[in-house]
C-alpha cells in the first residue's frame, strides 16, 4: 500500500539547536512540541499517540515515557524507536501508518536527544556487534573508510579528495548563517577547512558535524482532515527505510562508494512520490551531512550526481543555494550538528517551512518550493531513512 | 625412540628503547643497547600466542595434544592463561594445558615437563609458550636490562631439528630477587652475594654436573646457550668453566633484555638458526636453581632456517623514544581516566563467541563459498542458514582496503587508532584496528597479517582480539 497523499504533517516544531545546558531532556520536547501545537492549532488533549525517536534514553532506555510524562501525555500510547541516527524520521514514518491505518486522527512524532547530558565528547558507532570487538571506534574514524576508498575508486589526490568534500562544508556553513536555530553561526572559507586539524584522515575537524542537543515535533493528520486545522498542510509523498549489512566491511564486494540502504531508500522513496529524476522534480533536499564524505555519496546513491561525478557537481555549485538543487539550506548537520534521534525531524522541519514558504530567515527560502526530500543515515553506517513531501495532493 | 624439538617460534615486539632514553629519564649512568618495550595492546599472553602460532605456522595442529605457557608475568594472578594461549593458537579442545610460573626458571621447568611427556608416551606434540613482560623498579638497572619477547617450542618424536640427550637440575634455596604476593617490583640482595651464591653457582653446577653425566667435556659443546639477567654473567660463567667465548650464544641482551621466562626458548631458538647438523647445543637457564638440557642438532635444522625467524624479528624494531609513553605503556602510570566508550564487555558473549573473537574463525558458506569474520549464521551472499564450516583466518595474509587514522579515537598515551578493513586473496573481509604501525606508511593495498592483542579495558577483565599490522614481508617496502 501507497501511503503518498494519504497523510498529512500539520503542526511542526524545533527546538533552538546547540550546547543547551541549561536544559534536560524534557524542556528541549516541551520546547518543539508547544511550537508545534501553536503551528497546528491543536492541544495536548487532541493527540492520540506519541512516537518518539531517541537513541541515547538517558536512564536504562527509557525514553517514550520520559518524554510523554515531561509533555503530560499520559492516556495515550507512547511508542520509542532507537535507529541510530533515523531513530526521528522512523518516528514520523510510525506516525504516519498509525494515522494510515485509521487507528488515530492526530499523533505526534518527537525526536529529542540531549548529547551534552552523557558526557561524551564524541560519538562512539556501531555498537552492538559485539562487546569485546566494538571497542575505539568513533564516528569520524568510521565514515573516513567511505572517504579513503572513494578517492582511491575515483583517483582523486588526498589532496583533490579534500578539497571537493571541503567545498561542501563550506556551503553548509554559508547556509547556516541563515538559520536562526542552527548551533554554529560561522562562515568558513576552503582555505579554514583544509588547514583545520585531522581528526581521523581524510577528515578534519571541519569536515565533521558538531556534538549538540534538540528536539523536533510534528503534527501529523489524515489528509482528509489537514485543511480543516490549517490551509497550508504538507502531504507526505514517499517513504523509504532500508538497512545496509550491520557491518558492510564484511561483505565480500562491498566497494565503500555505495550503500545498499542508500540507494533502496531513496528508490522506494521515489517510486512512492512518483519521482523519475530527482534532481529535477525535487526542490530542494535536506540529506545526511554527517561528515562532508557522507553527503558526497548521498549525491551519487540519491541519483543527484551521475555515479562517479559528484565532484563536478560539486564545483559547478549544483547543490548551493542558488544552484538547481540545493540541498541542506539550513546548513545542515554541519551547522545544526547532530542530536541523533531529533535530526530527521528537524531536517523535515525545513522542509515543511520551506513548502509552506515559511521559512524563518527568507534570505534562504527556494522560491516556489513544492517538493522537497529529508533524509538520515546512521548506524556502522548502515540504515538510511527518506520522506519525500509536497505542499499539494496530486 | 628419540625426542626433542620439531620446531620453535619467537615474538619480539618491534618497539626499541634505547638503555640511554631511560637513564636519562633518572639522570643516571646508561647500560650499553637497547631493550623491546611490549605495545600498549601486548603482554605476557599475547606475546606467547605470537610465538606459538609463529612455531605452529605450516604444521598440523590438530595433532598438538598439549600446550604449556610459562611466564614471571602472567596477565592474570588467577586464571589459566594456557588454556587462553591455547584456544588463541586455534588448538583443539582436548588439548592439555598447565601453567608454570614463579620464576625465570618456569620457561625451561615447561621444557622438562614437555620432553618426559613425550618419552613417556604421555603427549605426541607439547608446545612449550614462554612469555615475559618484567618489571625492574625505576629508577634501576634490572629496569633498563629487562626486556619483552616470547618464545616457543614444539616439542616432539618425529621430525626433529634437535635430539634431547641429556638433562640435568640443581636446587637453590636463595633470597636473591624475590617478589612478594602483593609486590609489583622484585626485591634484590645484596649484589655480590646474589651473583655469588645464586647465579654463578647454580649455573656452574648444572652444567658441570650435565656435562660428567653425558660424559663431555666444554670443547665437544657447539654451542652454550645461558640465560642471563645481566649483561656479563653467561660469559663469566662459561669462562670459569671453560668454554671458548666464540662458543657463547649472543644472549641478545643489546637489543632485546633479559626476558625471564622466554629468554632460555628465545637463545635456544636464535642457537639453532645459526646450527650445523650434528652440533651439540647445551641450554641452562636459572631461578632458584638452574635446568640444563643437551641437545643434537639434526639435518632437518637447514629446513627451518630458511625461515630465520630470529633475525627477522630482530629486524623489525621501531624506536620509542619516549620513557614516560613506556610508563604509561606497562601501567605504571594510568592513562587518563574516563575512557570516551562506556559500553562494557560480557563474559557470556565473550564465552559464546570465542570462535569468531579468539580463533579468528570464520563461516564458510557451503553452498556459495562466501567466508565472513565475525562468522555468521545466515550467509550475506546466498542466505542459507546454518550451513557452514568454520575455517581458521589467523594464518592468512591480507590487504588493505579502506582505512581511516582517527587521532581521536586511542587511549591518552596512544591516541592515534587506525581503523582498518582488509582483504585476503579469497575475498574475505576484516574489519579490524591495525597495530605497530608508522601512521604515515598506511596505505590501501599495504600487506597486512593478522596478530592477537588486547583490544581495550573494561569489566575488570583483559579482552584479547586480533588487530592487523604490516605484513613482515611488507618491511623495506
Amino acid at each position: 500500500m501507497s501511503l503518498k497523499d494519504k497523510v498529512a504533517i500539520v503542526g511542526m516544531g524545533c527546538s533552538k539547536f546547540g550546547e543547551r545546558w541549561d536544559c534536560g531532556v524534557a524542556d528541549l520536547a516541551i520546547e518543539s512540541a508547544y511550537e508545534a501545537y501553536e503551528d497546528a492549532g491543536v492541544g495536548p488533549e487532541d493527540i492520540e499517540a506519541v512516537f518518539v525517536g531517541q537513541a541515547y534514553a538517558p536512564v536504562g532506555g527509557l525514553a517514550a515515557s520520559q518524554v510523554v510524562d515531561a509533555l503530560k501525555l499520559g492516556g495515550i500510547p507512547l511508542l520509542r524507536n532507537e535507529n541510530y541516527c533515523t531513530s526521528g524520521h522512523i518516528a514520523l514514518f510510525e506516525a504516519c501508518m498509525a494515522v494510515a491505518s485509521g487507528m488515530f486522527d492526530v499523533v505526534m512524532a518527537l525526536g529529542v536527544e540531549k548529547l551534552k547530558d552523557t558526557g561524551f565528547p564524541g560519538l562512539g558507532a556501531g555498537r552492538g556487534m559485539n562487546p569485546v570487538t566494538e571497542a575505539r571506534r568513533t564516528a569520524p574514524g568510521s565514515f573516513a573508510l567511505i572517504a579513503t576508498r572513494y578517492f582511491e575508486q575515483y583517483g582523486l589526490s588526498y589532496e583533490e579528495g579534500r578539497q571537493t568534500i571541503g567545498k561542501i562544508a563550506v556551503k553548509n556553513h554559508r547556509n547556516g548563517m541563515l538559520a536562526p536555530k542552527a548551533h554554529f553561526h560561522k562562515e568558513l572559507t576552503l582555505e579554514q577547512v583544509l588547514s583545520a586539524p585531522i581528526v581521523a584522515t581524510p577528515l578534519g575537524l571541519l569536515d565533521c558535524c558538531g556534538n549538540s542537543d534538540g528536539s523536533a515535533c510534528a503534527i501529523i493528520t489524515r489528509a482528509d482532515n489537514a485543511k480543516a486545522l490549517r490551509d497550508d498542510p504538507i502531504y507526505v509523498k514517499g517513504l523509504g527505510v532500508a538497512m545496509d549489512a550491520m557491518l558492510p566491511h564484511h561483505r565480500p564486494d562491498f566497494d565503500w562508494t555505495s550503500f545498499n540502504a542508500l540507494r533502496k531508500s531513496s528508490s522506494k522513496a521515489y517510486a512512492m512520490a512518483g519521482i523519475k529524476d530527482p534532481r529535477r522534480e525535487l526542490d530542494l533536499a535536506e540529506v545526511h551531512d554527517c561528515f562532508t564524505i557522507t553527503e558526497m555519496l548521498i549525491y551519487e546513491d540519491f541519483g543527484f550526481s551521475e555515479r562517479g561525478c559528484a565532484r563536478r557537481d560539486i564545483d559547478a555549485g549544483a547543490f548551493e543555494l542558488s544552484g538547481d538543487l540545493p540541498v541542506n539550506v539550513d546548513g545542515g548537520l554541519k551547522c545544526f550538528g547532530h542530536p541523533i534521534g531529533a535530526s530527521g525531524l528537524r531536517m523535515t522541519y525545513e522542509i515543511y517551512k520551506q513548502l509552506q514558504h515559511k521559512v524563518d530567515d527568507p534570505r534562504r527560502q527556494i522560491a516556489n518550493a513544492a517538493r522537497g526530500l529529508s533524509h538520515t543515515f546512521g548506524g556502522g553506517p548502515q540504515i538510511s531513512a527518506v520522506l519525500i513531501a509536497g505542499n499539494e495532493t496530486g | 625412540m628419540n625426542v626433542g624439538i620439531a620446531r620453535t617460534g619467537v615474538y619480539i615486539p618491534s618497539y626499541r628503547m634505547k638503555r640511554e632514553t631511560i637513564a636519562k629519564a633518572w639522570e643516571r649512568p646508561a647500560l650499553k643497547g637497547e631493550r623491546s618495550v611490549a605495545n600498549t595492546d601486548e603482554d605476557s599472553l599475547t606475546l606467547a600466542v605470537a610465538a606459538a602460532v609463529s612455531c605452529l605456522r605450516g604444521t598440523q595442529r590438530e595433532t598438538v595434544d598439549a600446550l604449556l605457557f610459562a611466564s614471571t608475568t602472567p596477565p592474570y594472578a588467577e586464571k589459566s592463561s594456557a588454556g587462553l594461549a591455547a584456544v588463541a593458537a586455534d588448538l583443539k579442545d582436548t588439548v592439555h594445558t598447565a601453567d608454570f610460573g614463579a620464576s625465570a626458571r618456569a620457561g625451561t621447568s615447561a621444557l622438562k615437563a614437555a620432553l618426559d611427556a613425550v618419552a613417556a608416551g604421555t603427549n605426541d606434540r607439547v608446545v612449550v609458550t614462554a612469555a615475559d613482560c618484567p618489571l625492574g623498579y625505576p629508577k634501576s638497572d634490572q629496569e633498563q636490562l629487562a626486556g619483552d619477547a616470547g618464545a616457543a617450542v614444539l616439542v616432539a618424536a618425529e621430525d626433529l631439528v634437535a635430539v634431547y640427550r641429556a638433562g640435568y637440575s640443581v636446587n637453590n634455596e636463595i633470597l636473591d630477587s624475590w617478589r612478594n604476593a602483593d609486590d609489583r617490583f622484585p626485591h634484590t640482595a645484596e649484589g655480590r652475594f646474589a651473583k655469588d651464591k645464586g647465579y654463578s653457582r647454580a649455573m656452574s653446577d648444572v652444567i658441570d654436573g650435565l656435562l660428567s653425566r653425558a660424559g663431555l667435556v666444554p670443547e665437544q659443546i657447539s654451542k652454550l646457550v645461558l640465560a642471563s639477567p645481566g649483561l656479563r654473567d653467561g660469559s663469566q660463567v662459561a669462562k670459569r668453566l671453560g668454554f671458548a667465548p666464540e662458543r657463547l650464544v649472543d644472549p641478545l641482551m643489546m637489543q632485546v633484555g633479559y626476558c625471564a621466562a622466554a629468554q632460555p626458548l628465545l637463545l635456544l631458538a636464535s642457537a639453532l638458526e645459526t646450527a650445523r647438523p650434528g652440533d651439540l647445543i647445551l641450554l641452562a637457564s636459572y631461578g632458584y636453581g638452574a635446568d640444563a638440557f643437551l641437545f643434537e642438532v639434526t639435518e632437518a635444522v637447514l629446513e627451518q632456517q630458511k625461515d630465520a625467524v630470529v633475525a627477522r624479528n630482530l629486524a623489525r624494531g621501531r624506536p620509542l623514544d619516549s620513557y614516560s609513553r613506556f610508563l604509561s605503556f606497562r601501567g605504571l602510570l594510568e592513562t587518563q581516566p574516563g575512557e570516551p566508550f562506556r559500553t562494557f564487555p560480557s563474559t557470556s558473549a565473550y564465552w559464546r563467541d570465542q570462535a569468531s573473537l579468539l580463533r579468528l574463525h570464520g563461516s564458510k558458506c557451503y553452498r556459495c563459498g562466501t567466508t565472513t569474520t565475525p562468522t555468521n549464521r545466515i550467509c550475506p551472499t546466498c542466505r542459507s542458514k546454518d550451513d557452514f564450516e568454520l575455517v581458521r583466518l589467523s594464518d592468512r595474509t591480507a590487504r588493505v582496503f579502506t582505512y581511516s587514522i582517527d587521532r581521536l579515537a586511542g587511549r591518552s598515551d596512544d591516541p592515534v587508532v587506525v581503523q582498518t578493513v582488509c582483504e585476503d586473496d579469497e575475498k574475505t573481509r576484516y574489519y579490524m584496528l591495525m597495530t605497530d604501525f608508522d601512521a604515515e606508511d598506511v596505505k590501501v593495498g599495504m600487506p597486512v597479517e593478522f596478530t592477537f592483542r588486547k583490544i581495550y579495558e573494561g569489566g575488570n577483565y583483559i579482552n584479547y582480539y586480533w588487530k592487523c599490522r604490516p605484513a613482515a614481508s611488507a618491511e623495506g617496502e
